[in-house]
């Protein structure tokens, strides 16, 4: 790999300690994300995955080891992580454009030329007629595409997704995972996207590193070959692959999922 | 949607909304002027004692001779300063408090059981300590009123500034955000519902306070017109009162309906 390092994540381990006791979340997790890549991380649920992400944005400190992003020792939340959840968080009082402006206000950079941007970047992500209106009166899909618009608007060269489709219906999630994804590869985002979904993980990722139970170690890093039809890549059309299914059962298997 | 031809259905469910609001209007009415009719002629015919329990046209005889020599205005323009500046200052420190509470969450867990006490106890138990304190003036009266409602603003709103979904915290820290801007970005505009649900609780409570401190100590007010009245057996003058005081909080409650509605837009 001659493409630059975004992320460096070294021999991370993570302990939480409650008054009942300890909890290993992580142990041992080490790996790099390159520049441009979206990299998918999968593992059984309560493995520790939101947590891994959340010490990569700088929001909790590893109990071992250290996190490189941009070749800078993450101790805390920086301008060059955005970081989206589960649900959009968008706050209700607020209009879609100052929804959006919101990073910028918090950093006092708002002039013309970023709200120039702002009402360009709605405008081509299909908001541009419910700028000035309510996060209640949008879908839940159109409401997640501004969540990203607020992330991107505050131009990080790393975005954390943590579960961003989990709270949508099946049909918005598959439609708005792949806008997504396309807006990720047009904008040239460096990207880390944890789900517990392994389709979603196979068709939006460059990478798929997959977790073990917790304590969470990396078990396997995955990179997807898919052929997709009409050789445009889409995360939809990608589903339609002939080698999904193959990728599908080896990561379930490595999931190794007792219910 | 309003373009589209309206079906014969519509229009007829749309009339029976419109007969139910009005049959439940004239039905609150019609308690009130019935109510009112009853105390009246009960009280000429003599089947209750008007000494006791005066008569609606006596407490509006009452009322003109009281709005005429202008002492009316008197009395109810002290309670109602009283009064705002009671539930105003009472809502504003509680808001201040409970910030204090929330942005350190030891002295928050330290003074948590002294709340719990605190409200409890019946505000007004204090009233004659205050006035012993503070003198047995507005001020006196005022402080009554702030204490009433203090305590309950200060633990509703310290919940509400607890009930933020962390993650909307977490997205303003990825951003950078100071402790302050978490709190005046997020956390206060978050709790402006629950602020002004307060408020509308507070009037009531205040005037809890300012009735009371006016019964201990005071030479004007409503309290003051409706112990005078006691006293002096005017019992006219007790009703009369009552019913301003009624009056006066139903127009205050509207008031802060409006400001909520205006306040509010983002939440219709």
């Amino acid at each position: 790999m001659d493409k630059k390092k975004i992320v460096e994540v070294k021999d991370i381990s993570m302990t939480y300690h409650t008054f009942n006791g300890e909890t290993e979340a992580i142990k041992d997790i080490s790996f790099d994300v390159y520049e441009g890549e979206i990299v998918g991380i999968v593992g059984p649920s309560g493995c520790g995955k939101s947590t891994l992400l959340s010490i990569i944005a700088g929001l909790i400190k590893p109990s071992i080891g250290e996190v490189l992003v941009n070749g800078k020792n993450v101790t805390k939340p920086s301008k060059d992580i955005g970081y989206m959840f589960q649900r959009d968080q968008l706050f209700e009082w607020r209009t879609i454009l100052q929804n959006v402006l919101l990073g910028l206000e918090i950093q006092g950079s708002i002039d013309r030329k970023t709200m120039e941007k702002a009402e360009k970047l709605l405008e081509t992500y299909g908001l541009g007629d419910f700028k000035n209106s309510y996060p209640r009166q949008l879908s839940g899909g159109m409401r997640q595409r501004a969540a990203l618009i607020r992330t991107l608007m505050v131009e990080p060269n790393l975005l954390l997704l943590d579960e961003p489709f989990s709270a949508l219906d099946y049909q918005t999630r598959l439609a708005i995972s792949d806008e997504i994804g396309l807006i990720l590869k047009k904008e040239k985002k460096t990207a880390l996207l944890v789900t517990h979904d392994i389709s979603e993980a196979i068709s939006l990722s460059d990478r798929i590193i997959v977790l073990t139970k917790r304590p969470a170690r990396i078990k396997d890093i995955i990179k997807p070959e898919l052929t997709c039809p009409d050789g445009v890549w889409s995360p939809i059309k990608c589903r339609e692959a002939p080698e999904f299914r193959y990728y599908f059962n080896k990561i379930w298997k490595e999931l190794d999922v007792h219910v | 949607m309003y373009n589209k031809p309206v079906s014969e259905e519509h229009i007829k469910y749309l009339e029976r909304i419109r007969m139910r609001r009005r049959n439940i209007l004239i039905a609150q009415v019609s308690i009130l002027v019935v109510g009112l009719i009853l105390w009246e002629v009960a009280a000429r015919l003599k089947w209750i004692d008007s000494f006791i329990t005066s008569n609606p046209s006596s407490i509006w005889k009452l009322f003109l001779e009281y709005a005429r020599k202008g002492n009316l205005f008197y009395h109810v323009g002290i309670s109602v300063f009283e009064n705002v500046i009671g539930f105003v200052a009472g809502t504003g420190l509680g808001i201040l408090v409970a910030i204090g509470l929330w942005w350190s969450d030891f002295w928050a867990r330290v003074l948590d059981p002294y709340m719990v006490i605190l409200n409890a106890l019946p505000k007004t138990a204090l009233a004659p300590i205050i006035i012993i304190w503070v003198g047995a003036g507005y001020s006196g009266i005022i402080v009554t009123a702030i204490t009433v409602s203090i305590v309950v603003t200060i633990l509703n709103m310290f919940i509400s500034f607890k009930s933020v979904d962390e993650d909307k915290i977490r997205l303003l820290n990825t951003f950078g955000a100071t402790k302050f801007q978490v709190l005046k970005k997020v956390v206060l505009p978050h709790s402006i519902p629950t602020m002004i649900s307060t408020l509308k609780v507070n009037i009531g409570l205040s005037w809890v306070g300012v009735i009371v401190g006016e019964f201990l100590v005071s030479k004007a007010g409503i309290g003051y017109l409706i112990v005078y009245g006691g006293q002096v057996f005017k019992l006219d003058l007790v009703m009369m009162s009552v019913f301003i005081l009624a009056l006066i909080c139903a127009l205050m409650y509207k008031g802060i309906s409006i400001l909520e509605n205006k306040v509010l837009k983002w939440n219709e």
